[in-house]
């Protein structure tokens, strides 16, 4: 057994610490309350979306679709929420009990979950385009407030976080309820055997990602105040790293929402790090995958020799 | 022992169990009482796990009738089962594997209760175990694992244990942990708890049993007090009667070549030798085959003389390939014999297959038809004839007879010993010791390890029994 | 379950063809759309179709490829490793003429590449394809955009002309696609190999126990897709006048849509050359059908999702039933 097998948050904290300690040393100036704001801006949304794909991970499936939920779900918000709120919070409703029911389905009639997802996303990416067709829309007032408040001590974007972090750990790793629901990807017919429905808990794990989902569209529209239909695509990839950055595994269960929230705050801050270092921004895309490679044989190699010992 | 003690938790009348043609469970009559501990032993395929079924309430009984004392069900009832499989979710903590069975651990103090259940359940039972319920499942060793899962196979979950079924709890722990679960276990049943003990570990069962069931062909062949049965005699109760034939003495005298297996575990053949494995079913016997046959082939590439073939047992998981027809099934084994320039040859292929359909007398009108249109048994005869058509010189057989008829049985043992005679080595796994007997030597297994190499006139139903129960004190 | 008859009308051997549903509906929706033109632009409609379903239909044999062999195979850097190998060819070519072969050799190189390093990744590193190809694809489109430079380079003349060029009254590309699509038939239905391949893909442990060097396929398999998603590149590039980075955006979903509507199996072990065909052409039929009748993107994508959806359930309800 090894050290970081038993501890497997050190890792993201590790990376994560790291990596901003290089942002310090390159630009002192980042360590501010303004700087802190500037680099994790943009966490918040992304957070979201990955404890969203958590949820799905959790249970042995993976949802491609995610990014185009919550480009809906920001579509949404930015017309309907802001124009009618009654009709966009049950629009919203929906989304979520769709998600669920998207999960139920998957697990009754035991279709693969990336090519139903991957049929979701055009269904969510369809209906983003016909809400709105070019982007505008304006986001509500409170949320714009939410987004943008000034919080002593530490930037929205940091107490968002860890706030995200403490309410997920709650739910899915200290309640009962959310064992159970790990419980359902780490051994699905010991759930069954005692007396659980496994399509149940799975419709409930869907539902929770789609009410996560709708809370990443609805923060990232209250922090660019308008919407596109395309305006969130990139976060399905962005969330399934977020998850196994944080120490996630892709079967068996295996998730930590405190770890996705330090995945997708590395991920924030490499694109940033990445611009102070003057790396053209070409690299962009491709360092963030050279370090969900780099992260994931770091664990082979940690759980190799956790085998061996 | 008090006044409840006449009223049995569970008690089956005539049950039966049948799945299709198969009588699993053939009419068992049973009752369990509190401080009863029952020893239920019986040779593969006896019916010992549908009987558990039954009386756990997997299964719904063929016919007969299963009543609990004081509810509907077996959950209500308080009966529990340990199965020799793990059913823990390797993801969770000790503590939060009871959460998925006590649904009444509920509330923001849950987990200080399992977590307080567990340990005074692992303490009553393993004193000393040091296992933190804290730790995630899949960091203990197997044997705490089992002892985890026996604590929680004992522990209050909403309702008070009253049966607790345990189908091989010992077969990963070592003799001084077991030797405290048999204590538990005697003191648990002196204390008006009910238990059914499975084990191959005979010594255990003379142990902590109060009464001995022994199990045949899914009937009940003897039920008597513990004292009322000696070692030996229990292992004739398994037994068959003394099968009939000579083959035996007829294999005994053949010539076999030099030796062409040898593996690190002992395992050796001789060209044109039939080699038996046997043993109790799940002791490693296909873990070594598999990895017999996997040390012989190449994940990289295949030549065109291969070393060895496999034929499966379990056919959907290991033999069948479920959306090709007969002939595609058949032929994969010898594609690269009848090929030119990568190309399948399909006049050969369709000529060879049909020659192997007449030899092994494959039941179908067109061996175009789909491989699922055929019975199990013609199914396994495909499989059968993939290997023999292959021109390998070793052909390895996972317990190949399951669900075959006995007309086929007899096609096929003529078949393998033309085969063995034109000097083809054959080491065959099976569950049914008349056909281990029928073989030149046989290996018996014993938790993953050879416990005895038997050749004759040592091959006998007795022999073999005895090398696959544990005979001594469990102390 | 019994052993199917074996007398049955032409018409039921017909039906029972799981291409012919791909088939059918693109006529269907070819003949929705010239009925609103009552029957005028049949030709140009025909042209169109075989021209774009082309693309989809290469990129969607290879990824038939991967999904054949068996659950959790997917290649996710389909549309990176086009849009990579056609900015490195048009960029080796620099529009001089007479250098097409050159760079057709340049992009299968980078397919056989590309192919090479998300096997190493999924082997080495024993990753889910899925996660491999997601993580090795964000750093070929790094490449692509860093080699690429905002410029758009013009394919050579020779070549630009070929790729927009007829034969016999049908696209040059189409030609190409149909050509490939032979070739992975009779790989398929011909070849040890395709027999492997589909033994694997029907059940991994099973095709290894009977002699299959399942690794050996896997890894073929995996450059295979790659070599296919670079051709395509390549032609799209010369086709569209050159390489944009945005070039293979839409083929990620095409080429697994196109895989699941064609008729194979997601399961794998099942794979489906003309049905693949027939779905690359219905893609593009449909989303002509609806822009005739004055539908928007939004409702195209609402539709097509729900498509495969359904035929998705619609396969695994017939799975179930037999």
């Amino acid at each position: 057994m090894s050290f970081f097998s038993r501890y497997r948050i050190l890792l993201p904290v590790i990376s994560l610490a790291v990596l901003l300690a290089a942002t310090f040393y390159m630009q002192p100036r980042a360590m501010s309350y303004f700087g802190l704001n500037l680099l994790f801006n943009l966490a918040v949304p992304i957070a979201l979306a990955t404890i969203a794909q958590m949820m799905i991970l959790m249970v042995n499936d993976i949802d491609l679709s995610i990014g185009a939920f919550v480009s809906l779900v920001a579509c949404v918000t930015a017309t309907f929420l802001n124009d009618a709120p009654l009709l966009g919070l049950l629009i919203l409703a929906a989304l979520i009990l769709a998600y669920a029911a998207m999960g139920a389905v998957i697990d009754a009639l035991e279709l693969p979950a990336i090519v139903v997802t991957l049929g979701m996303s055009f269904v969510w990416g369809g209906l983003a385009l016909f809400i709105l067709p070019s982007p505008g829309g304006a986001a509500p007032g409170w949320l714009r407030t939410l987004m943008t408040v000034k919080p002593p001590l530490m930037p929205m974007a940091v107490v968002a976080s860890i706030l995200i972090a403490f309410v997920t750990h709650m739910l899915i790793i200290r309640s009962g309820f959310g064992t159970v629901l790990r419980g359902v990807g780490g051994n699905a017919r010991a759930i069954s055997r005692a007396g659980l429905s496994v399509t149940r808990l799975k419709a409930w794990a869907y539902g929770l990602a789609g009410f996560f989902g709708v809370l990443a569209g609805m923060a990232l529209v209250g922090l660019t105040t308008a919407a596109d239909a395309n305006i969130a695509l990139r976060y399905t990839l962005l969330s399934i790293a977020g998850v196994i950055l944080g120490g996630g595994e892709f079967t068996g269960g295996k998730v930590s929402p405190t770890g996705a929230v330090i995945g997708a705050l590395t991920l924030t801050l490499a694109a940033s790090f990445l611009s102070f270092l003057r790396l053209s921004p070409d690299w962009q895309i491709g360092s963030q995958g050279a370090i969900l490679i780099l992260v994931l044989t770091a664990r082979l190699i940690f759980s190799r020799k956790g085998d061996a010992a | 022992m008090s006044e409840h003690e006449s009223v049995p938790i569970v008690t089956l009348t005539d049950a039966a169990k049948h799945f299709g043609p198969v009588r699993a469970l053939d009419g068992v009559s049973l009752s369990v009482r509190p401080g009863d501990c029952l020893g239920l032993v019986g040779h593969n395929g006896a019916g010992k796990s549908t009987l558990v079924y039954l009386v756990n309430g997997g299964f719904a009984p063929s016919a007969g009738e299963i009543s609990f004392s004081g509810a509907d069900d077996a959950a209500g009832a308080g009966v529990r089962s340990v199965f020799q499989e793990l059913s823990l979710c390797p993801n969770l903590t000790v503590a939060e594997n009871l959460r998925i069975s006590n649904r009444a651990l509920t509330g923001a103090g849950w987990r200080r209760n399992a977590r307080a259940i567990i340990t005074e359940s692992l303490d009553e039972i393993f004193p000393g175990h040091g296992i933190d319920p804290d730790t995630e499942v899949d960091m203990l060793p197997i044997a705490e694992r089992q002892m985890v899962e026996i604590a929680i196979g004992f522990a209050p979950r909403g309702t008070e244990a009253r049966l607790v079924i345990l189908d091989e709890p010992t077969s990963s722990l070592d003799a001084g942990i077991a030797e405290q679960l048999l204590t538990h276990i005697k003191s648990y049943c002196a204390a008006g708890g009910a238990v059914i003990f499975i084990s191959h570990m005979l010594g255990e069962v003379f142990q902590v049993a109060s009464r001995i069931i022994v199990l045949k062909d899914g009937r009940i062949v003897a039920e008597r007090a513990t004292e009322d049965f000696t070692r030996q005699g229990l292992v004739e109760a398994m037994g068959h009667v003394a099968a009939e034939g000579s083959a035996g003495t007829d294999l005994a005298e053949r010539q076999t070549g030099e030796i062409v297996i040898r593996t690190e575990q002992g395992l050796t053949a001789r060209k044109g030798e039939i080699v038996g494995l046997s043993g109790l079913a799940g002791h490693g016997q296909a873990e070594a085959l598999a990895k017999l046959y996997l040390s012989q082939s190449s994940n990289w590439r295949a030549g065109h003389e291969p070393k060895s073939v496999f034929v499966a047992g379990d056919r959907p998981r290991d033999g069948i390939l479920p959306l090709w027809s007969i002939l595609n099934n058949m032929s994969i084994s010898f594609l690269r014999q009848i090929e030119s320039w990568g190309f399948v040859d399909r006049a050969a292929e369709r000529a060879k297959a049909e020659e192997w359909k007449k030899r092994i007398g494959i039941r179908t009108e067109d061996i175009t038809n789909p491989v699922l249109s055929l019975s199990g048994g013609n199914q396994q005869k495909v499989l059968f004839a993939r290997a023999l058509a292959s021109t390998a010189p070793v052909v390895i057989m996972d317990d190949p007879m399951r669900g075959v008829d006995v007309g086929t049985k007899q096609d096929v043992y003529a078949m393998i010993r033309d085969e063995a005679a034109h000097g083809r080595t054959f080491m065959w796994y099976s569950t049914e010791t008349e056909e281990v007997c029928q073989c030149d030597r046989v290996f018996v297994f014993r938790n993953g390890e050879i416990s005895a190499e038997l050749v004759p006139p040592n091959i006998t139903e007795e022999r073999i029994l005895e090398a696959s129960f544990h005979m001594q004190e469990a102390s | 379950m019994s052993t199917q008859s074996a007398s049955r009308t032409p018409l039921a051997v017909l039906i029972s063809r799981p291409w012919i549903w791909s088939w059918a509906a693109a006529a269907l929706a070819f003949a929705a759309t010239l009925g609103l033109t009552s029957g005028r632009g049949a030709g140009e409609l025909a042209y169109a179709a075989l021209s774009f379903g082309a693309f989809a239909a290469i990129v969607g044999m290879g990824q038939m490829l991967v999904i054949t062999l068996g659950p959790g195979n997917i290649d996710l850097s389909v549309p990176a490793t086009m849009t990579l190998a056609a900015t490195l060819a048009l960029r080796t070519m620099g529009t001089e003429p007479g250098t097409a072969l050159y760079g057709l050799v340049i992009a299968l190189a980078v397919g056989f590449c590309v192919g090479i390093a998300n096997f190493a990744l999924i082997f080495l590193l024993r990753l889910p394809p899925i996660i491999a190809t997601l993580a090795a694809s964000l750093i070929y489109q790094s490449i692509a955009i860093w080699s690429n430079r905002g410029l758009r380079i013009k394919p050579p003349e020779g070549l630009a002309e070929f790729a927009t060029g007829r034969f016999l009254g049908v696209p040059n590309v189409a030609w190409v696609a149909l050509v490939l699509a032979i070739l992975v038939w009779v790989l398929l239905e011909r070849l040890t190999w395709g027999r492997w391949l589909l033994a694997t893909g029907q059940n991994q442990r099973a095709a290894r126990l009977a002699g299959v060097p399942v690794e050996a396929v896997r890894a073929v398999t995996y450059v295979s897709v790659a070599i296919f998603a670079a051709l395509a590149g390549y032609l799209l590039a010369s086709f569209s006048g050159g390489a944009a980075l945005n070039m293979g955006t839409e083929y990620l979903l095409m080429s697994i849509a196109v895989v699941v509507i064609g008729g194979c199996s997601v399961a794998g072990g099942d794979s489906n050359v003309p049905g693949v065909w027939g779905a690359a052409l219905f893609m593009f039929l449909v989303v002509s059908m609806l822009n005739s009748y004055g539908t928007g993107a939004g409702v195209r994508n609402v539709l097509t999702g729900t498509i495969i959806i359904c035929i998705v359930i619609a396969a695994s309800t017939r799975r179930a039933r037999q």
